[in-house]
């Protein structure tokens, strides 16, 4: 075992530029399955946010733009949908549950939802979880509203605070609606969904702040208080979207179908699992260049190995020289470096790897807060292991090219050492 | 010039007859040898001044290159009948080269520098083991040459004088006795005591293990100590062409 020794023992001589060229690889590693670890994590996440919800209905529109604002609070809605179609919709036999949502207004930049008590029972995210309070209960009174885990967080809120909420959806709001102002009676517990960042109100209260506006704008000299509005019929006008559950997941498309060609106003209704598949259809293509931008990371890296392998065959054509005249044949010599190759790419994919899940478990719970996306740390999967393994194989296949040229050398060289 | 005659009670160890070899590519070079011979345990001392294809001369002895025409033979083996890895094996089990500096793998250790050959030579590693393991063998032959094994095994050859490194790379060539050992200017790096003190134990061990040896040198006041001195260019014709 002298051979493989020295060959060891060879590398270890090169100890600075070897490990550099593993730390490289290691990187590229680290980046290539963290780009795997996010996508795969936000894919997640998303699909995480919603369940046993069977249908979304909104205003006409495209399928991506209602679950998007209506589940994850991106973007805004084109239109609304009239109190009547709703209650048509809710009187439907096929319908188990109805839960609106009314979006609009904001507190401190996080989205106010007005909505009914129910909600707080069938919204369902992450295989069927119901939402629980860490403190508080459900609102009650008019102006009680329920905060998600973010928001307390954020603004330090608790069980018993007044929040004045602002009409529009910005971060700055000049408009608010302060005579009006609310008191926290809940707050949920953490989800790692777009409800940690929404403040819950009765969908009477977003009438009752509404009542003196006209047009976006409250009304000149038309206000009213906020103890007349409490005897006021605050029936709403209308909801943004509703979330349906249905008694037999078979009405489903048949429902679908009734409402997108209900007559009385133009509706769309979505299965929120169908519109998230759209959605995926859509950000494949950034999903996609990412990863072709990782490849070619790690490609870089395993040029750089080569390279740094080519640089120092000139060093070594003594080594090889040596070899040579002791009687081992110009394969011996190609198989030493070129596994030499592949054990440099085997150290930077396992020493990648580790520092990967290094990373994921110091920074996993700042990204679950910081950007609510939850990575859960998994052993690699089956298609993770065949990356590494494919890298694996490119270093060594990539090690044949210096080892050519050592071949190559050697015969030429003979038995003449050169230095 | 002598006169190989291979039926004479002893198989010549090298015979050479009509030798003609060509480097191919931009240095283009060929070497022609009429007769070259090398009887069992004769010491024979090449003087090849340069240019006059030394290299050329022992690559296509060591097997590393065959002739395009003529007869090479090896211990009576053709060596251009021999495949390419065939001619690395049959060098390992029956060469021992000293070159004429940095013989050794300087990161390895003494006791691997050499131990080396004998990973491709299974004959050779049985004959080295005869008397006890191969560790064994290789601390006598460095005892032989003047070394304290126990001092310089274990040490990385990097920390080692020249005169020890050239020292170690003999032990090296004829650990597992060999037949033939091809010195190529082993003692240009020497100065002259040490030189003479280096062939003393080099002589010395060549012939307890009973092989023959070939030394290539230009210093041709070497000559008396061995049995016979050739010149190169006189059985040799080069020719060396500018780049076409």
């Amino acid at each position: 075992m002298i051979v493989p020794r020295l060959a060891l023992q060879s590398l270890r001589n090169r100890a600075l530029t070897a490990s550099l060229t593993v730390l490289a690889i290691a990187f590229s590693v680290m980046l290539l399955l963290g780009v795997e670890k996010v996508r795969t994590g936000a894919r997640q996440s998303f699909a995480d946010t919603i369940s046993g919800t069977d249908l979304i209905v909104g205003a006409r529109s495209g399928a991506i733009q209602l679950l998007l604002y209506s589940v994850f609070r991106i973007g805004n809605a084109t239109n609304n949908v009239t109190w009547k179609s709703y209650s048509d919709i809710a009187k439907r036999p096929e319908v188990d549950w109805i839960v609106p949502i009314s979006l609009g207004d904001s507190h401190h930049g996080f989205r106010v939802l007005g909505t009914t008590p129910d909600y707080f029972t069938r919204y369902k995210y992450r295989h069927g979880q119901a939402l629980a309070f860490a403190d508080g209960k459900p609102f009650s009174d008019l102006f009680d509203a329920v905060i998600g885990a973010d928001v307390a967080q954020a603004l330090g809120y608790h069980v018993g605070d007044e929040i004045v909420v602002a009409h529009g959806v910005g971060s700055i709001s000049f408009v608010e609606h302060k005579d009006k102002p609310f008191r926290v009676s809940g707050i949920l517990a953490k989800t790692g969904t777009p409800v940690d960042r929404t403040v819950h109100v009765s969908l009477e209260a977003i009438e009752a702040i509404h009542v003196d506006w006209q047009n976006g704008i409250p009304m000149p000299g038309q206000s009213i208080s906020a103890d007349e509005v409490r005897t006021m019929h605050l029936e709403p006008k209308a909801v943004t979207a509703a979330l349906l559950g249905l008694k037999s997941k078979l009405a489903t498309f048949k429902l679908q179908r009734a409402i997108n060609e209900y007559a009385e106003e133009p509706l769309s209704a979505i299965i929120p699992g169908a519109a998230l598949q759209e959605l995926w259809g859509l950000v494949g293509t950034a999903e996609t260049a990412l990863s072709i931008v990782s490849a070619m990371v790690v490609a870089t890296a395993l040029l750089g190995m080569v390279t740094m392998v080519l640089t120092t065959l000139n060093e070594r054509r003594r080594e090889m020289a040596i070899l040579r005249s002791v009687g081992a044949r110009p394969a011996t010599i190609l198989g030493l470096l070129a596994t030499e190759a592949g054990m440099l790419t085997l150290a930077g994919v396992v020493l990648g790897t580790a520092l990967l899940y290094a990373a994921l478990l110091l920074l996993q719970p700042l990204i679950d807060r910081v950007y609510g996306l939850h990575l859960t740390i998994d052993p690699p999967t089956a298609r993770e292991w065949l990356t590494l393994g494919t890298i694996v194989l490119a270093g060594f296949l990539a090690g044949l090219l210096p080892a050519m040229r050592a071949y190559r050398l050697s015969l030429a060289d003979g038995m003449t050492v050169r230095t | 010039m002598q006169r190989s005659l291979p039926e004479m009670q002893t198989p010549d160890v090298v015979s050479m007859s009509g030798v003609r070899f060509r480097w191919r590519g931009p240095r283009a070079f060929s070497l022609a040898i009429d007769s070259f011979a090398l009887r069992a345990k004769e010491r024979v001392l090449l003087i090849g001044p340069s240019g006059a294809g030394k290299s050329t001369f022992l690559s296509l002895l060591c097997g590393i290159v065959t002739p395009s025409e003529g007869r090479l033979e090896v211990l009576g083996t053709d060596m251009a009948k021999l495949s390419s890895s065939g001619r690395d094996r049959f060098r390992a089990e029956h060469f021992g080269i000293i070159f004429q500096m940095f013989n050794l793998l300087p990161y390895g250790s003494v006791l691997d520098n050499v131990l080396l050959p004998l990973s491709f030579a299974p004959k050779r590693r049985r004959r080295a083991s005869q008397g006890g393991t191969i560790e064994s063998e290789a601390s006598r032959l460095l005892a032989s040459l003047g070394l304290d094994p126990k001092e310089v095994e274990g040490l990385s050859t990097a920390n080692l004088s020249v005169g020890q490194q050239q020292r170690v790379a003999a032990a090296r060539a004829l650990i597992g006795a060999p037949e033939l050992i091809v010195a190529d200017e082993p003692t240009s790096a020497l100065d002259r005591n040490r030189q003479q003190a280096f062939l003393d134990l080099l002589f010395a061990d060549v012939a307890a293990a009973g092989a023959s040896l070939i030394m290539v040198s230009h210093e041709e006041e070497l000559g008396k100590r061995f049995d016979r001195v050739v010149r190169l260019d006189e059985i040799a014709t080069s020719e060396r062409r500018a780049a076409a």
